[in-house]
């Protein structure tokens, strides 16, 4: 019986990861819920989109750390994630101006702007790769760690350790400062309450004189800020790597789907959901079991209830069930 | 059509008073590697290799009478079983060859011995099939190959650990055949030698988050983390969140995770860690790398080596049986390839063919090092490594 160090295990290996992880997840799936209920269509290259932002601010790190500027124990990208911000934004203006706004005079059916949103992906996957190439980059630098296994083991003489990474930090407080400010700017400014409007009824919006193309503009920036500052804070705490982004667009879509398609605070939850699941589900819990049973208890085997080469199968089964019984996600959304 | 005839017939005759004149037999050697295929740039210089072989057996005038060995290619494509088996069997029945030098992926060489190589009692030699299901295939003791398969690897990796005294590990692999093939046969060799393997667990390359293996990893604990996967690939992703988590300081590392990488992303943050690769510090791979420079190709590719050494091995074969027949030559591969005898070297096929002539015994060593075990496979060299102060060291050779 050793409940201190059970706690630490437990936190180490399965609350501290999923919750960064589950942030990261968060943070894109909140990019695709507001163009789901603005611009009513699954967005296919918002994973791409992320790798692009990034890929800016991989570039700008690069050029700053080459002339010495740093950001002391933080990392150097944060400083240069507004670059980022700003080149995804210009990024994806130019692509609604010149590939959606087609489609959207059109009036075209949304699974259309998907698979549109399908091509604009894999321009984007090109285009990225063209630039910085297909390979792993490293561009984090500052203090690695907030705390150590090591140190908190010798500071608190428990046997277990817990490590907690400076980006992991930086990450949860940066996903949290977003998402406050995001729901600031939908429930109290009037841009924000006009996209609002706009999501709800579109008629009804432009009868009382919003302007569409401003909300479709305003959507599309703060999508541009929430996918890059998702890039950079995913590729800080694992690496960069072009593909890897392509890949995260499914995780991501699951968890905005179990939220609820639409709904910003179901995008959060279906982050922490879907990041949860795949990390609890596949931990084998008999280090903690070891710490918290009676010797004679003590489980022989693992005590993992499936093997890790299941919890993306996990995540999908979620998914389904969600869809299922409440078909418009666990936050009242828009049915899919 | 009468004039067509009769340009045949005579084209013919020239072509046969022109063998009569060369007093010799002709011996056909195919070669099938994947020519188009997912290893199409590896294979121009493997097959390169393998013709300076039979060129070098040609020239010197040695062989069986100062035969010709003439060799002939084929496309196995890697992957494509069907295709490969259809090149194969032309390559018997209508080509005539009296040995094959292939197949290359693990994949169609399986293919081509089952339904090619053994109904037809061909002899094939394999440069590159590492897949340890090719250990028990039935093959009637027509199948070789020159390089280790990964089963040997998985023993090797096991001497090497308990060499330093560790007896409890933690094993991820990525998920494909290399992976799981390499993870099997290592999780077999170190739980007879008496280690414990806590925990075999898979990984998917190129995914967003490992912090779910990573977990399970350290939740089984071991002295080491094995990680059998690429260093370019999931490898370094389990390595890293496994590194900041703190679940394991120290790794073991297979093949696929050696690279420049390991140094230039982590560093001295893994001192400790050990690893093998096959290579060889015998001197046939230099003088492989200035044979192949000479000729026009890379020698330090992957697999050259291997693939001269297979040609060169079906050639001494065929010299010490004194026949180009596959039912008489196959027995003396095995001979051939190991002690006692002179050793052979790259370059010293005609020194090796007259020996035989002589009667006397020849150990080929060639540009791997090449000592067949078991079933006609080769015992493997590998490099061993450690990471000392961030530095990729070699430690010894076995």
């Amino acid at each position: 019986m050793d409940f201190l160090n059970a706690l630490v295990a437990l936190s180490n290996f399965v609350l501290v990861p999923a919750i960064a992880y589950g942030s990261q997840l968060a943070l894109g799936a909140l990019g695709v819920t507001l163009i789901y209920g603005i611009l009513r269509f699954s967005n296919f290259a918002h994973g791409d989109t992320m790798a692009f932002g990034a890929m800016v601010t991989v570039l700008v790190t690069w050029w700053m750390q080459s002339i010495g500027i740093s950001f002391g124990p933080l990392p150097t990208a944060l400083l240069a994630l507004p670059f980022g911000i700003l080149g995804t934004m210009a990024l994806l203006l130019f692509t609604d101006r010149v590939v959606y706004k087609f489609y959207r005079e059109q009036k075209a059916k949304p699974v259309i702007l998907v698979i549109v949103s399908m091509g604009v992906m894999f321009i984007m996957n090109g285009l990225v790769r063209f630039i910085i190439g297909p390979g792993d980059q490293r561009f984090a630098d500052g203090e690695r760690f907030i705390i150590s296994a090591r140190d908190f083991k010798t500071m608190t003489g428990l046997k277990e350790g817990l490590a907690i990474k400076t980006t992991q930090g930086i990450t949860v407080v940066v996903a949290v400062i977003c998402v406050i400010a995001l729901f600031w700017f939908l429930n109290r400014t009037r841009t924000g309450k006009s996209m609002r409007a706009y999501s709800d009824n579109e008629d009804l919006a432009l009868l009382s004189g919003i302007n569409p193309e401003r909300v479709v503009m305003y959507t599309w920036l703060i999508v541009a800020a929430l996918a890059a500052t998702a890039g950079v804070l995913y590729g800080l705490d694992k690496s960069f790597k072009p593909f890897v982004y392509f890949q995260l667009l499914l995780p991501i879509f699951a968890s905005a789907i179990v939220g609820g398609l639409g709904n910003p605070l179901g995008a959060i939850a279906g982050g922490f959901v879907i990041a949860f699941s795949e990390v609890t589900i596949t931990y084998a819990w008999k280090k903690v079991a070891k710490y918290m049973l009676p010797e004679s208890l003590e489980p022989s085997s693992l005590a993992q209830l499936l093997s890790t080469d299941y919890k993306f199968a996990v995540s999908f089964v979620i998914l389904l069930i969600v869809l299922l019984f409440k078909p418009t996600g666990l936050f009242k959304g828009k049915a899919v | 059509m009468k004039k067509l005839l009769t340009a045949t017939a005579a084209t013919a005759l020239m072509a046969t008073t022109a063998m009569a004149g060369g007093h010799a037999k002709e011996v056909k050697l195919g070669i099938i590697f994947g020519f188009t295929g997912p290893i199409e740039s590896l294979t121009p210089p493997m097959a390169a290799a393998a013709e300076l072989a039979m060129k070098e057996a040609t020239d010197s005038g040695l062989l069986l009478d100062a035969a010709t060995v003439t060799p002939i290619r084929a496309d196995s494509t890697c992957i494509d079983s069907g295709a490969a088996t259809a090149a194969a069997e032309r390559l018997i029945t209508s080509d005539g060859v009296n040995g094959i030098v292939g197949g290359d992926c693990s994949g169609v060489t399986g293919a081509i011995l089952s339904n090619v190589a053994l109904p037809n009692g061909m002899v094939m030699i394999s440069p590159s099939a590492t897949s340890p299901a090719l250990s028990t295939a039935e093959d009637n003791g027509l199948f070789f190959r020159t390089a280790p398969s990964d089963a040997r690897q998985g023993v090797v990796m096991t001497e090497v650990l308990m060499e330093q005294g560790i007896k409890e590990v933690a094993l991820t692999y990525t998920n494909n055949d290399y992976g799981k093939g390499l993870a099997d046969s290592f999780q077999g060799a170190f739980e007879a030698a008496g280690g414990t393997v806590t925990i075999s667990a898979a990984h998917e390359d190129g995914k967003a988050d490992y912090s779910a293996e990573v977990g399970a990893l350290a939740a089984a604990g071991g002295e080491k983390l094995v990680i059998a996967g690429y260093v370019d690939q999931g490898g370094s992703g389990v390595m890293r969140a496994a590194l900041d988590s703190g679940a394991f300081d120290t790794f073991h590392f297979p093949d696929g995770m050696y690279g420049a990488k390991l140094e230039e992303n982590f560093g001295s943050e893994i001192d400790g860690s050990t690893g093998q690769l096959p290579g060889t510090d015998s001197p046939g791979a230099a003088s492989m790398i200035s044979m192949g420079e000479a000729a026009g190709f890379d020698g330090t590719s992957s697999f050259v080596g291997e693939s001269y050494d297979a040609a060169a091995l079906i050639m001494l074969a065929m010299q010490a049986a004194n026949s180009s027949a596959p039912g008489d030559y196959a027995g003396k591969v095995m001979d051939v390839a190991n002690a006692p005898g002179e050793k052979i070297y790259p370059g010293e096929l005609a020194k090796a063919l007259q020996i035989l002539k002589d009667g006397g015994e020849v150990d080929y060593v060639g540009a791997t090092a090449v000592e067949l075990i078991g079933g006609g496979e080769s015992a493997g060299n590998y490099r061993q490594y450690e990471i000392k102060d961030g530095k990729i060291t070699t430690v010894k050779f076995r």
